[in-house]
């Protein structure tokens, strides 16, 4: 048996078919092709599939996506605009946060969560924010660097507001 | 995962239906809040239910709503809303300090009050499926195993520790429970709720199949109540407590009016030390009397083999909570 229902991904509105036991995970990789979340754990250890979903990261390996009707995801592939990278993925880039780069579309939703509410957070709360996200290969001083130069409200014209998810320039 | 139905009730009369009638028809059902714990569990096929009952398909179990000098909170709320609540984190502040202290970030969007409250042990042998009591079994592979993480008081026949955060702190608190079935509400005090495994092995807490629990009503804090939890673990994020206490202590004039001193991460519930709270009643603080009162809550403690070290840990974190809770001078 298969359930039906409406989704809005990165904005744009999905109907999908779902198994009853399939995860937001499972759809948004195996239904919608957006393989940008990573499968890694599966047991919400690890935080590689992290998301919003309604504004809130999770982790979608332990969001069944039966019940995710009418919820607003983002995924990695909806952080960057059009015009370019999002100031995040740029500082990640400049600050050599990225080595393998499983971890860091998980990193990335959980610093955006917490920037979109915090926008100039210590370095202790950025910390805390990307607690449930496990990196294997940096070290996490320079993903910690990362967040923080994207904290810089000068780079991040849009913050604070709902379309803060979009760089403007 | 074997697959299931997905039940969306609309009440919690319906939901407690379709659990009286799965029961009858032979049928398991599962309840879902966040759904944190019950996925993990499908995943390692610990549970495989015909039913799944979506509860965040009821509207009202969720929030935190002040009725009088009380504080109800539902079921659905998650841990992230508690612990930052202004009035949870300002007068209630061994709840709101315990559910930042769960788990992670994500899980804390997701996770429940209700679910954090209700989750299964963690024991390594249970959640890899070893034919244990607590799955089930005959024995309890923690005795002549691998028994770091496991109980120093009301063990048997299963040796498990309470793994919730917020437990040992509603049950500091003295907190109620709301529990749903088939005959109405009935309300459980939090340290009624909790059944040692020499009781029911299979269960940790009085929950009966057909039941739910609803809503956590927080009594009228009075004035002199201070009240912490504290949480020592292995890593500083995403680890259950290897040693916690809840801690709720009233003053007045500089006197313990009362105390509350609930362990947690040691015993199969969250466990009280009343000789050591009585220690502090009628007394004012100093560093001697929190070494006593450390002393008093260990008292009587059986380690395994190894986890003796929870011993002078637990007791450490006992001298640090109380004295964390001195009145302002």
């Amino acid at each position: 048996m298969s359930i039906s229902l409406c989704v809005i991904v990165n904005g744009n509105e999905h109907h999908l078919d779902v198994a009853p036991h399939h995860t937001l995970l499972d759809a948004l990789r195996e239904e919608l092709g957006l393989t940008g979340t990573k499968r890694g754990c599966e047991v919400g250890d690890c935080g590689a599939c992290t998301v919003l979903l309604n504004g809130k990261a999770v982790n979608s390996c332990l969001v069944l996506a039966a019940e995710t009707e009418g919820a607003e995801v983002v995924t990695i592939e909806g952080v960057a605009g059009r015009e370019g990278l999002h100031p995040l993925q740029e500082a990640f880039i400049r600050e050599g946060a990225v080595q393998c780069g499983f971890c860091t579309p998980g990193m990335i939703l959980s610093a955006l969560a917490l920037l979109r509410e915090n926008p100039r957070p210590s370095d202790a709360e950025v910390r805390q924010a990307l607690s449930g996200n496990l990196c294997r290969c940096t070290g996490y001083a320079k993903i910690v660097q990362a967040v923080l130069d994207a904290s810089d409200a000068s780079l991040v014209p849009g913050f604070g507001r709902p379309e803060g998810l979009r760089p403007s320039r | 995962m074997k697959s299931f139905v997905n039940v969306n009730p609309k009440s919690l009369d319906e939901a407690v239906a379709v659990l009286d009638r799965a029961r009858a028809q032979g049928k398991k059902a599962a309840l879902a809040g966040g759904g944190s714990d019950l996925l993990g569990m499908l995943k390692d096929h610990l549970v495989q239910p015909d039913l799944v009952v979506n509860l965040k398909s009821i509207s009202g179990l969720e929030g935190v709503h002040r009725e009088g000098e009380r504080v109800r909170i539902g079921a659905l709320t998650t841990l992230d809303e508690i612990a930052r609540h202004p009035l949870l984190v300002e007068r209630y502040a061994a709840l709101a300090q315990a559910a930042g202290l769960a788990a992670s970030p994500q899980i804390r969007n997701v996770g429940t009050l209700g679910g954090n409250v209700n989750q299964r042990p963690w024991c390594h042998y249970f959640r890899q499926g070893f034919p244990c009591f607590k799955n089930g079994g005959k024995m309890c592979y923690a005795v002549a195993g691998e028994n770091q993480f496991h109980a120093l008081f009301g063990g048997g026949p299963a040796f498990i520790v309470h793994p919730s955060d917020t437990a040992p702190a509603l049950v500091a608190l003295e907190a109620e429970f709301k529990v749903m079935g088939p005959s109405g509400a009935k309300i459980i005090p939090a340290e009624k709720y909790f059944i040692l495994p020499r009781e029911d092995v299979l269960r940790e807490n009085v929950l009966g199949e057909n039941e739910i629990l609803a809503e956590v009503i927080l009594p009228a804090a009075p004035s002199g109540l201070r009240s912490t939890y504290l949480k020592i673990r292995d890593r500083q994020a995403w680890d259950h407590a290897i040693v916690s206490i809840g801690a709720a202590l009233e003053w007045e004039g500089g006197r313990c009016r009362k105390a509350r001193l609930v362990l947690g991460g040691v015993a199969p519930i969250p466990w009280r030390v009343p000789n050591a709270e009585r220690l502090l009643e009628g007394k004012s603080l100093g560093e001697a009397l929190a070494r006593q009162v450390a002393e008093a809550a260990l008292a009587g403690a059986q380690p395994l083999a190894k986890n003796g070290y929870k011993v002078p840990l637990a007791k450490a974190t006992v001298r640090r909570a109380v004295l964390s809770l001195l009145p302002a001078a």
